[in-house]
């Protein structure tokens, strides 16, 4: 996928602008925030578990070279191919390979934000493999000629039922009846429909890794679709796609995360389908794919080891940072021009694509700090992105006048008298401004006024006024 | 006891009337408050901008400045969570530093920390109470958290404590009084236009409450959702620090 993230203030503009956008943005809020909420105050004890579930994967991470051999090795012994690809370029040419070497025309594919950073739909396409999207969010954006996904887990919580009846009205031949395009479930039908004939026609089917497991060399799939059943055991390959921070070392560290998982997603208790997939079809079994492959992309993850960003790589995507996020729920996901959005792509997209390429996003926060009260891997996300400011700041990589003015604040803040006079002069002036007591229009101060007055201080400043009161009861 | 009173820029310039509420209520409490007058800036601003260095500057120069009281309080949430939450970090690589600062962060408080969890205030003491030249808000007020407050601080029941003991005033909680009001320092500035689309989202909250009043504990909040209560034309909704409110030094109201 295309950076987009130095488009983010424009791009923030228009779905600022975007009426339907907004209002289909508050389902977040609606929705996921509360379900979470409720959720986790019926697990009760989600700071112990969430504890548990930190030290687990900080476990997997500290050793992460060793419990990817596992992998490998327990992996292979069971069958499955396991291959590694440095660049997410690296590994779509994986993935159109194992299509060549297995003759693959069609392909189905469930969500995977890693196939997203590889742009695979488009490479093999480019050779001639028919891809379908099989996630019904991801279907609904392929045929809406692959807009990106704005979510993690809710790729179309941008759209509204009116505008995929829309779409599905262009792409799909069929009669309609009245009032069909209120039916939500009706619509599901309808794709399913299409779907169908794509599952059992599928040669390769792909798929993302939530986990993948040393212990078993097992690859862990949640889905609410079931499709991740269908791109696993129909087609004759299957391949599994997943960054190598997603290694666990065993089925009862998968236990303790997945407690977290779907609470902090959608609220769900559990997921409605739960896959754990162990190798091809052994001799004897009547389901699996003939050839199974396991492909683990760094794309950057290892930069973070040993760093003041690795903490990052405990993220187990599960969208809670974005949905609680007050900018998140105003812009939307497209707005950060990348595969990650929200407070846990304004970190990884900087430390995966380049600081010079994502110059707003370490700033596009309040730093309200909601993100890492729900984050179920307490990620400190507001510290990281303190910390890409700060290597933004010493890179001398923020617009020049931003500097210029920081700089001469700074200065003018360690010098306690001229501060006190410069203060002093500036209420003064700003008092002398707005008569009215409010500022309508401030120039300099960038976006302030576009939507707020600036409440203007009355004259004096405090210590002005102290000094003052002081002195006339000293006498 | 002596505290020293850490005024912050924000209310030092912007809004005066804060400090001598928040002093008001210190001396009820009878402690001996002094103002540092040499104090600027705890430095967030340069701390969050990626300054690391000038915020390094600005929080020695806070230690050299307060270290000698026996308390340290500030009127703000966000300020206080610099403070308090965030200057062992800057101090981290000088040993001398962070042992003068390991002696002084248990005694930093926001305000409102301070009067409750502190000196153990549960409602305002009789002096302040009975004041009958104190003209203080009656009415329905909602509080409004701040989020470092909130969650660098552990600021909640503090304030509402307080706020709830006052006679004639009645508090209503508004709906997600916990999410950002968009404020985020230069957050406001460099992107208004996201800022004030999340504040507008506050401010109908703070509608719906029906409130006469929201009340708060951080400059930065006031001064975003007093402006954009005013842009959409609420002229009559009162904005007022929540130690204005206890103490009765609230601003008189602006004129529509």
């Amino acid at each position: 996928m295309q950076v987009q993230a130095m488009h983010f203030k424009a791009r923030a503009g228009q779905r600022l602008a975007d009426v339907r956008l907004q209002q289909n943005l508050k389902k977040l809020a609606g929705k996921f925030v509360t379900a979470r909420a409720v959720a986790m105050d019926e697990l009760g004890d989600f700071e112990i578990i969430r504890t548990e579930a930190v030290r687990r994967r900080d476990a997997a991470l500290a050793q992460l070279d060793g419990w990817l051999e596992a992998f490998e090795a327990e992996a292979s012994r069971r069958g499955t191919t396991v291959l590694w690809a440095e660049t997410p370029q690296e590994a779509s040419a994986l993935v159109v390979e194992i299509a060549r070497r297995h003759q693959v025309q069609r392909a189905t594919k469930t969500k995977s934000m890693v196939s997203e950073e590889m742009a695979l739909n488009a490479a093999l396409e480019a050779v001639g493999v028919q891809v379908t999207e099989t996630d019904l969010g991801e279907y609904i954006l392929q045929i809406n000629d692959y807009e990106p996904p704005s979510h993690i887990i809710a790729p179309v919580v941008h759209k509204d039922r009116q505008q995929v009846a829309e779409l599905f009205r262009r792409e799909h031949d069929r009669e309609r009846s009245e009032g069909w395009e209120n039916d939500i479930a009706g619509m599901a039908r309808e794709a399913r429909e299409v779907l169908r004939e794509r599952f059992l026609a599928a040669d390769m089917g792909i798929t993302g890794g939530n986990f993948v497991i040393a212990e078993t060399g097992s690859v862990a799939l949640v889905t609410n679709e079931g499709n991740e059943g269908l791109c696993t055991v129909l087609p004759r390959v299957h391949v599994a796609i997943t960054g190598i921070e997603k290694v666990l070392p065993t089925l009862d560290d998968l236990a303790t995360v997945m407690r977290l998982l779907p609470r902090s997603a959608t609220g769900q208790v559990i997921s409605n389908y739960f896959s754990l997939l162990t190798g091809p079809r052994a001799p004897g079994e009547t389901d699996g794919p003939e050839h199974n492959y396991v492909i683990l992309l760094d794309g950057g993850r290892t930069g973070l080891i040993g760093g003041e960003f690795q903490d990052m790589l405990r993220c187990i995507k599960c969208g809670a940072c974005m949905n609680h996020c007050p900018v998140y729920q105003k812009i939307g996901g497209h707005s950060y021009g990348w595969v990650y959005p929200g407070p846990m792509g304004s970190v990884l997209t900087p430390s995966y694509v380049g600081l010079e390429k994502t110059l707003d996003l370490p700033h596009a926060a309040t730093l309200c700090g909601q993100c890492q009260v729900v984050c179920p891997m307490k990620i400190p996300l507001p510290e990281l992105l303190r910390k890409l400011r700060e290597r933004q700041f010493d890179r001398g990589l923020r617009p020049r006048g931003e500097r210029a003015l920081l700089a001469a604040w700074g200065w003018l803040a360690r010098r306690p008298a001229l501060y006190r006079l410069a203060s002093r002069v500036g209420v003064r002036l700003l008092a002398a401004l707005a008569p009215d007591g409010r500022l309508h229009k401030l120039p300099g101060a960038g976006g302030w006024t576009v939507g707020r007055d600036l409440p203007v201080p009355t004259g004096r400043t405090f210590r002005d006024l102290y000094r003052a009161r002081r002195d006339a009861q000293g006498g | 006891m002596t505290v020293g009173f850490f005024i912050t820029c924000l209310v030092d310039a912007m809004r005066p009337s804060i400090g001598f509420a928040a002093l008001r209520l210190l001396e009820a409490a009878g402690c001996r408050v002094e103002v540092p007058m040499a104090q600027t800036c705890c430095g967030q601003p340069a701390y969050n901008s990626g300054d690391r260095a000038t915020a390094r500057d600005l929080a020695e120069k806070m230690l050299d400045e307060f270290e000698r009281f026996d308390h340290v309080v500030l009127p703000s949430g966000s300020c206080g969570g610099m403070v308090a939450a965030h200057y062992g970090e800057l101090f981290a690589n000088d040993p001398e530093l962070s042992r003068r600062y390991a002696a002084l962060q248990p005694r930093i408080h926001e305000l409102s920390g301070f009067l409750v969890d502190v000196l153990g205030w549960t409602d305002l003491p009789p002096s302040l109470r009975e004041d009958p030249s104190l003209q203080r808000f009656q009415g329905v007020a909602t509080y409004h958290d701040s989020c470092s407050g909130l969650r660098e601080l552990g600021i909640k029941q503090q304030p509402r404590r307080l706020i709830a003991g006052l006679p004639g005033v009645e508090l209503r909680e508004m709906a997600s009084c916990e999410q950002c009001c968009g404020f985020g320092g230069t957050f406001s500035i460099k992107y208004g236009e996201i800022s004030t689309a999340i504040v507008d989202e506050k401010c109908g909250h703070i509608a719906a409450s029906g409130a006469q009043a929201v009340v708060l504990g951080d400059l930065g909040c006031m001064l975003n959702i007093e402006g954009r209560l005013r842009r959409r034309g609420d002229t009559h909704t009162r904005v007022l620090h929540w130690a204005e409110l206890l103490a009765g030094s609230a601003p008189t109201p602006e004129k529509g």
